[in-house]
């Protein structure tokens, strides 16, 4: 049974509302933090936790927050991104429904440690009912004097704002974020300015995770030097993985990164194994964005080890052989599933989900469909295979935020990994059309040189 | 006490330090806080890199289109790892000691393939009925960077047609999205009344709701236009840039500068527009009535005629039985292109970077150069 740091309490009744919550020990770290702690010292225990950012790109949080200029007055502020919107990814959901007050500890520490008097939760517009949640427990916890002006005779002032998002993928980018609550067009900025310096009315900023936010709170609780005890490496501490597609169990999962990839998808704690005996063909180990992974390369990494869910080891052998920990949005493709058609459906919401700022992405993107459903439909080519390798290749890297890269990397892993798939769709266009290529050789590894000259 | 002070301020300006930077092998000085296109406009030729959107007069322009996309290979002196990926010149600035790499850089120039081709993805590639046809910034780059044939096989957007105000008109379907014209309103005019709407390949410029865009300045927004989406209704259809001759001309107007170029031929004008320099970008913006409503060749003072380059297809029109020059440098390079050559110290036996001429006594001899390879 592995640590539970943040679900420990998730299964009490009532857990949403504050009486309970502080019963059941909320609030003790705010009021440690408030009472004993420099904000410098917080940082500091963040810092040693080695906590990494839960929101896609596992940037170490303490690094983040020591970046935030500090300049004589002006304000500083701390956005929580809740813009959960990355296909495949639903943790922070869970943690908002049913631990709000996590989240507003999480942000209360979080802000104090950074300085910010005002601080707002950025949340996706298709999360209707949440924001009511989440002001309830907002005004709770201001009756009850963890918000509003001098809170707990410490001194320090918070007010928190929830905003909703009105349902636009690239909100979650941190600076299009910014721009949306701003009350502007949700279009990335260009970077640099970084928001550390100029974010939020050109002020300095920090935008974290809600799932980073919340990790604040047990990580005071226990300790940085505890919390950077569990899991391994640098993957410290617990996460929440969010488990869905072809499997018997899907749902939330809080992991120690301790575990393997097989443990996680057969044994009977976690996801309990794929429905009616099937057999694991893929998987999206992290959310829509990153590379699939056929099931060899899933299970052992190219070196034959073991792949584990941590970081690194998910991230072992790049992008020829391996794939990323990402959002924690765990999407299992059983044998059945056909690659083309679910390529398809990303590129569809990527092309969808493009803001139209900058070309590559935004002319590339509708592209990818089209050259993808013709593939689906029985009308592709051979030619049409480079084709979409070429065009994936020419947005990625060249666009102003990483939606294109995002677009760009599921189609590359795709070809790259399922290459004969596309083939046989090709060629066999009306077959493809009545059943699934299946399974064929992905449950052999592949010789690593073959796989690496796959790039 | 005043004047001393002035003459500190002024030494400290003088002792600012200059940035060093090196585009294409050729080292340039320039004050921090430039950007690198900027640094290359300083080179000038063909290190400078295409900019579809960037507007050296417009705030915040720029790093949309993604032509003018550079390989940084070194950072600066402090740092010098390479940036990871390739960066947008118009808004990236520079470092001391950077070291850029533009059209030495193969990356870069496919890179730019594909960004041209994305741009005429969806454009209707309707140059021989488009009034921006011979001045249109997107047929100069895919003529330069472009491929000959499209492989896009699928239907291209369009969209209607529209008057946006009375002496404007927006053909959507030309449109790159540059957000040239939307800055352009907000910065010169004090209430902007078109937008981006929409998003993804579906955004498109437009008034909300079909307002008309009425302005003392909103002109402008056709010099800005990259291509031919905004275009002026008072010279829509009416001639071909390239049979129209264009000459500087002023008159005194209390709204604007007054100082404009008439396109006529003969005594008649057939468009008015603002003087641009040689990247496209206008001078100084000018008014509409200017623009718009001295339609005659007595309102103007005419000054002489447009120095226009001589690459372009509007200084060509006239000319009959012009020959190509033989390209040599080329054969006898094996193909390579001359502006590729462009380390020049490195295979150049005069000039060298290690003999400082002002250091030498009268003119230079040969005797003054080390001998090379034993000869004199």
């Amino acid at each position: 049974m592995g640590r539970k740091l943040l679900l420990d309490k998730a299964h009490i009744e009532g857990i949403r509302y504050y009486d309970v919550y502080r019963k059941n020990g909320g609030y003790a770290a705010a009021e440690k933090v408030l009472k004993n702690m420099s904000p410098d010292q917080v940082t500091e225990e963040v810092k040693k936790s080695g906590l990494r950012g839960r929101g896609g790109a596992g940037f170490p949080t303490g690094l983040k927050w020591s970046f935030l200029a500090k300049p004589e007055g002006v304000p500083r502020y701390l956005v929580c991104n809740a813009d959960e919107s990355e296909p495949g990814t639903f943790k922070d959901r869970y943690l908002m429904e049913f631990l709000p007050h996590l989240l507003i500890e999480g942000l209360l520490i979080s802000s104090f440690a950074l300085g910010a008097n005002r601080t707002y939760i950025y949340i996706r517009g298709e999360y209707a009912w949440i924001p009511d949640i989440l002001e309830e427990a907002i005004k709770d916890a201001h009756k009850n004097g963890w918000l509003g002006k001098n809170i707990q005779g410490s001194g320090f002032d918070l007010d928190i704002y929830v905003q909703r998002g009105a349902g636009a993928y690239i909100c979650g980018e941190e600076t299009a974020l910014i721009e949306s609550l701003e009350g502007k067009r949700g279009n990335p900025r260009i970077k640099p300015p970084f928001p550390a310096v100029k974010g939020l009315w050109q002020c300095p900023t920090v935008v974290n995770n809600v799932e980073t936010l919340a990790a604040v709170v047990p990580i005071i609780n226990i300790g940085g030097d505890e919390y950077a005890k569990i899991g391994i490496g640098k993957s410290t501490g617990t996460k929440l993985i969010s488990a869905c597609g072809n499997l018997n169990k899907p749902g939330v999962y809080e992991i120690d990164m301790t575990i393997s990839v097989e443990e996680f998808i057969y044994s009977e704690e976690y996801c309990g194994g794929i429905p009616d005996g099937k057999r694991l063909k893929a998987c999206i180990p992290g959310g829509s964005s990153v590379p699939i992974l056929p099931a060899n390369l899933l299970l052992k990494t190219a070196k034959g080890e073991q792949r584990m869910m941590t970081y690194e080891s998910l991230n072992d052998g790049g992008f020829p052989t391996g794939s990323m920990m990402g959002s924690g949005g765990f999407i299992v493709l059983d044998e059945d599933q056909c690659v083309v058609r679910h390529t398809l459906s990303l590129a569809r919401f990527y092309h969808h989900e493009s803001c139209g700022q900058c070309s590559p992405c935004r002319e590339g993107t509708g592209w990818m469909k089209r050259v993808l459903q013709n593939i689906e439909n029985g009308k592709g080519k051979m030619s049409d295979i480079d084709l979409l390798w070429d065009i994936q290749r020419k947005i990625e890297g060249n666009t102003i935020c990483p939606l294109g890269d995002a677009a760009a990397w599921p189609v590359a892993a795709a070809i790259r990994h399922f290459r004969d798939e596309f083939e046989w769709h090709v060629n066999n266009p009306e077959e493809a059309q009545r059943h699934n290529f299946g399974l064929a050789h992905y449950a052999d590894p592949l010789p690593v040189v073959a796989a690496a000259a796959a790039v | 006490m005043a004047f001393r002070g002035m003459q500190s301020f002024s030494t400290m300006a003088e002792e600012k330090k200059l940035f060093k930077v090196t585009i294409d092998n050729i080292p340039v000085e320039v004050e921090p806080g430039t950007t690198i296109l900027n640094a290359a406009r300083k080179i000038g030729g063909d290190v400078v890199p295409p900019a579809m959107c960037y507007y050296s007069k417009l705030q915040g322009s720029g790093g949309k289109c993604r032509t003018c996309l550079v390989k940084v290979s070194k950072g600066s002196d402090a740092d010098p790892r390479p940036m990871p990926k390739l960066v947008a010149s118009c808004r990236t600035t520079v470092m001391d000691g950077m070291e850029v790499a533009n059209i030495t850089s193969p990356e870069v120039l496919d890179a730019r393939k594909g960004v041209v081709e994305f741009l005429l993805l969806n454009h209707p590639l309707d140059c021989p009925v488009c009034d921006q046809a011979g001045e249109c910034d997107l047929q100069d780059l895919s003529y330069e960077h472009g491929t000959e044939a499209t492989r896009y096989e699928f239907k291209r957007r369009t969209f209607e047609k529209i008057d946006i105000g009375d002496h404007i008109k927006l053909h959507m379907t030309r449109c790159i999205l540059c957000y040239r014209c939307v800055f352009t309103a907000d910065q010169l005019t004090n209430k902007r009344e078109h937008g981006v709407l929409n998003r993804g390949e579906a955004s498109e410029i437009g008034t909300y709701i079909k307002n008309s865009l009425d302005n003392d300045f909103i002109g402008n927004v056709i010099d800005v236009c990259p291509v031919g989406a905004l275009t002026d209704r008072t010279a829509r259809f009416k001639n071909r840039v390239w049979f129209l001759k264009p000459v500087d001309a002023h008159r005194d107007c209390d709204k604007c500068c007054g100082k404009t170029v008439l396109w006529m031929r003969g005594d008649e004008v057939f468009r008015v527009t603002a003087r641009k320099d040689k990247y496209g970008e206008v001078e100084e913006f000018i008014c509409d009535t200017c623009r718009f409503e001295k339609k005659e060749a007595k309102d103007w003072v005419v000054e002489g005629p447009r120095k226009v380059s001589r690459h372009s297809v509007i200084s060509q029109g006239h000319y009959v039985g012009v020959h190509k020059p033989h390209e040599t440098i080329r054969e006898v390079m094996s193909g390579r292109d001359p502006k590729l050559l462009m380390n020049i110290h490195s295979v150049s036996e005069v000039n060298q970077p290690s003999v400082d001429l002002s250091k030498i006594d009268g003119p230079a001899h040969s005797t003054d150069f080390p001998k090379i390879n034993g000869v004199q």
